[in-house]
């Protein structure tokens, strides 16, 4: 794990200090309320419903438990005794007071935390595989490119003030699992034929009110250039990008309106005056960076372990925890433990100081004091010795975090929504628990299998819907809250945009609505076949059908 | 007299800024006597102005930074316009006009420009500051003096920090 060295502490505090100073003139009324505004964004301060909501960064999902600890410890001083993780590997706080932010950012930088550049028009927390270093399916480990990158933008001076915000996400395996495609930019780390590490870039792609999955800009950047490149493309955006009008101002739309081929040829001659300059990264560099991410002391362990092999026998709620929420490890007698973050009626990915302060202790005696955050809202332990799984899951089942539903629907992805978003049409927590308390028989849900249900308060898409194999989206219809449901989107290799199924529903039928859309999935599914692939098999129409069909007399639904 | 920050001191300013209203044309609009800074369209239409010493340009976020490029040697100074702070155009104009098109003499913002973007604009290549007339009294300007600085070794290269921190400094593994 990343570890600051003077100058990332230096920096940190430093900007703690001049927070500290902008709140002071704001309160003291120096600064109006537009000046302040992108002030407090780029710390991550957010003005909400009840009280402000401070956004803070984990960079590329990667945290040490003695900065779990202090999350713990904000949540308990000055908040309501929880926190949130996002959907993009950050922490939320949802009643901190204004007054309060210049010391808790001190906290935080104090265990090397920010929460800078988590939200404004600048760019954002690079995001990253939560397995990243030790997927089985791993070719290069993203995470030293995040941190590159991380330092890169950090208080870039030209970039501070784009049209719209910005999000990067990196990959490193065969299955991208940082969904790269629907990022402004995503990257994949990968090989060339002769054996050089490079990135494949795609540009353009992101949720919204216009989703959009990104266009490949290059199929491989070596990497001394890799933040020369990043600086081309930003260049170009911040230049040329739309700002007369917020909706159209995302690189999506610059790279649409140019077509792919011309807005690459503005980047690259951008590019030749900036490639080999001096922000050529050093093969120096690379590796000091590098070496933070070695693998920790692994031992040298048995593939299998007869105790954890007994238990799984001997008990089957500990069996079907292991069946969803264990996960392989490129090392023989490891494996990653998700730590699920949904269970019925918790909002999805709140989390109590108390369960912090235990996730920090397990990470130190399971995980080498690692914690790894996912942008589906769970927890992830990368490292634990199969041998001390049982053990683990018994205490997470005390502090009720082992709920076995790891990429099943109950897992699902949902934005705070209107229950605490000021940008949102519509709720998402209670349609999330509808759902949850819908499909409460584990044995069922395990038989239904992989399922990504999304879900978002309003077209900012901040609970990926366009990507959930099934999406509700909440819109806005003359003051009532409604529901749409888009189905077949996915994330990964092969991402795509979902489909909408027809017209929205109010919220007390979206249980049925999900339910006539599993049935019908069990009507046609072939063996192994996941809901989503049964979708692009046979289309949507016998969804439709099942959905539509005897409800369009009997019940009131909305048009579109 | 206007006063703008100046290489780390605030100065006073005898330079007006021109602005055309909707119905003048860079073509034909009239540049007085006294020191102009006229925008980029009507020095260019106007070459008259070209041969004056007394004449400076300011460019607009979506102004080419190349077209002025002929003139940066002659020019007394050169100043890019912020419309509203929270257009970012203006500091990637000033980094290429300083980086590609090696201008070397003053470089000002005028406009919506903050004692918070201070150090941004500066490691852009902004040497000359110019808030608003009647944004700051001259205590915050003093005051504002400190915030050009505010982090003593940002990551990344920029104009006037041409190589980024891992360059710099030696930093442990």
């Amino acid at each position: 794990m990343y570890r600051y060295d003077e100058y990332d502490q230096q920096l940190v505090d430093e900007r703690v200090k001049q927070f500290a100073d902008q709140t002071r003139r704001y309160l003291a009324g120096e600064l109006s309320e537009d000046e302040f505004l992108p002030l407090r964004l780029q710390n991550g301060l957010y003005v909400q419903k009840h009280a402000p909501m401070l956004r803070i960064a984990i960079p590329y999902g990667n945290l040490r438990s003695d900065q779990v600890r202090m999350f713990a410890h904000i949540a308990r001083t000055y908040d309501k005794g929880y926190a949130h993780f996002s959907t993009r590997q950050n922490i939320q706080y949802n009643w901190p007071k204004l007054e309060d932010v210049p010391e808790i950012l001190g906290k935080l930088a104090s265990v090397q935390i920010h929460a800078i550049q988590t939200s404004g028009n600048c760019i954002r927390n690079t995001t990253s595989d939560p397995f990243a270093g030790v997927a089985g399916d791993e070719l290069i480990d993203p995470r030293p490119w995040c941190e590159l990158i991380r330092q890169w933008s950090t208080f870039h001076p030209e970039f501070a003030y784009l049209p719209r915000k910005f999000k990067m996400a990196v990959n490193g395996a065969e299955e991208d699992r940082a969904v790269i495609r629907c990022h402004d930019i995503g990257l994949e780390v990968r090989h060339n034929a002769a054996g050089e590490t490079g990135f494949r870039i795609f540009v353009g792609g992101g949720l919204g009110r216009t989703p959009m999955v990104g266009e490949q800009i290059s199929d491989f950047v070596p990497w001394p250039h890799l933040l020369s490149y990043l600086e081309a493309i930003l260049r170009v955006y911040n230049r040329f990008g739309r700002r007369d009008n917020k909706f159209k101002a995302r690189i999506k739309i610059l790279v649409k309106a140019l077509g792919i081929d011309a807005f690459r040829e503005q980047v690259e001659a951008e590019w030749a005056h900036l490639k080999d300059g001096p922000s050529t990264l050093s093969t120096d560099e690379v590796a000091r960076i590098a070496a933070c991410f070695v693998d920790p002391q692994y031992e040298s362990l048995p593939a299998t372990d007869a105790g954890f092999e007994r238990a799984r026998a001997e008990s089957k709620p500990f069996a079907k925890w292991v069946e969803r929420n264990v996960r392989g490890h490129k090392r023989a007698g490891y494996a990653s433990v998700v730590v699920s973050l949904k269970k019925t009626g918790v909002p999805p990915g709140d989390i109590t100081a108390e369960q912090l302060d235990l996730v920090a202790a397990w990470a130190d005696r399971y995980s080498f004091g690692e914690v790894r955050v996912t942008h589906e809202q769970n927890l992830v332990f990368a490292d634990v010795k199969r041998a001390e799984l049982f053990e683990l899951w018994e205490q997470l089942r005390e502090a009720a975090l082992a709920t076995p539903n790891f990429g099943l629907l109950t897992d699902m992805i949902c934005c705070p929504g209107g229950d605490f978003c000021n940008l949102a049409n519509a709720k998402s927590i209670p349609i999330a628990e509808s759902v949850q308390r819908r499909f409460d028989d584990l044995d069922y849900l395990h038989d239904i299998g992989e399922l990504e249900l999304n879900i978002s308060g309003c077209m900012n898409a901040c609970g990926h819907h366009h990507v959930g194999h099934i999406g509700i989206l909440g819109v806005d219809k003359n003051g009532e809250e409604w529901y749409q449901i888009t189905i077949g989107g996915r994330q990964g290799n092969d991402a795509g945009i979902g489909k909408v199924i027809g017209r929205s529903f109010a919220a007390a039928d979206v249980p049925d609505v999900i339910e006539a859309l599993i049935d019908t999935y069990i009507d046609h599914r072939h063996e192994g076949e996941r809901f989503v692939d049964t979708v692009h098999r046979i289309g949507l129409d016998p969804f439709k059908a099942r959905v539509y069909g005897e409800q369009q007399t009997e019940r009131k639904v909305a048009n579109g | 007299m206007a006063k703008l920050i100046k290489n780390q001191a605030i100065v006073d300013d005898a330079w007006q800024v021109l602005t055309l209203a909707e119905d003048q044309r860079a073509e034909t609009v009239t540049v007085g006597e006294g020191q102009w800074i006229v925008p980029l369209s009507v020095f260019l239409a106007q070459p008259a102005l070209q041969q004056r010493s007394d004449v400076a340009v300011w460019l607009d976020g979506d102004d080419e930074p190349a077209d002025v490029a002929p003139f940066l040697a002659q020019l007394p100074l050169v100043a890019v316009r912020f419309p509203k702070f929270s257009d970012g155009r203006g500091y990637s104009i000033a980094t290429l006009l300083r980086s590609r098109h090696g201008h070397t003499g003053e470089l000002r913002a005028i406009g919506d420009v903050l004692r918070d973007q201070f150090d941004y604009l500066g490691r852009c290549g902004f040497d000359a500051l110019q808030p608003d007339a009647d944004r700051y009294t001259d205590a915050q300007l003093e005051d504002a003096l400190n915030s050009l600085t505010v982090f003593s070794e940002p990551y990344q290269a920029s104009v006037t920090i041409a190589s980024p921190l891992f360059r710099r400094q030696r930093r442990a593994a």
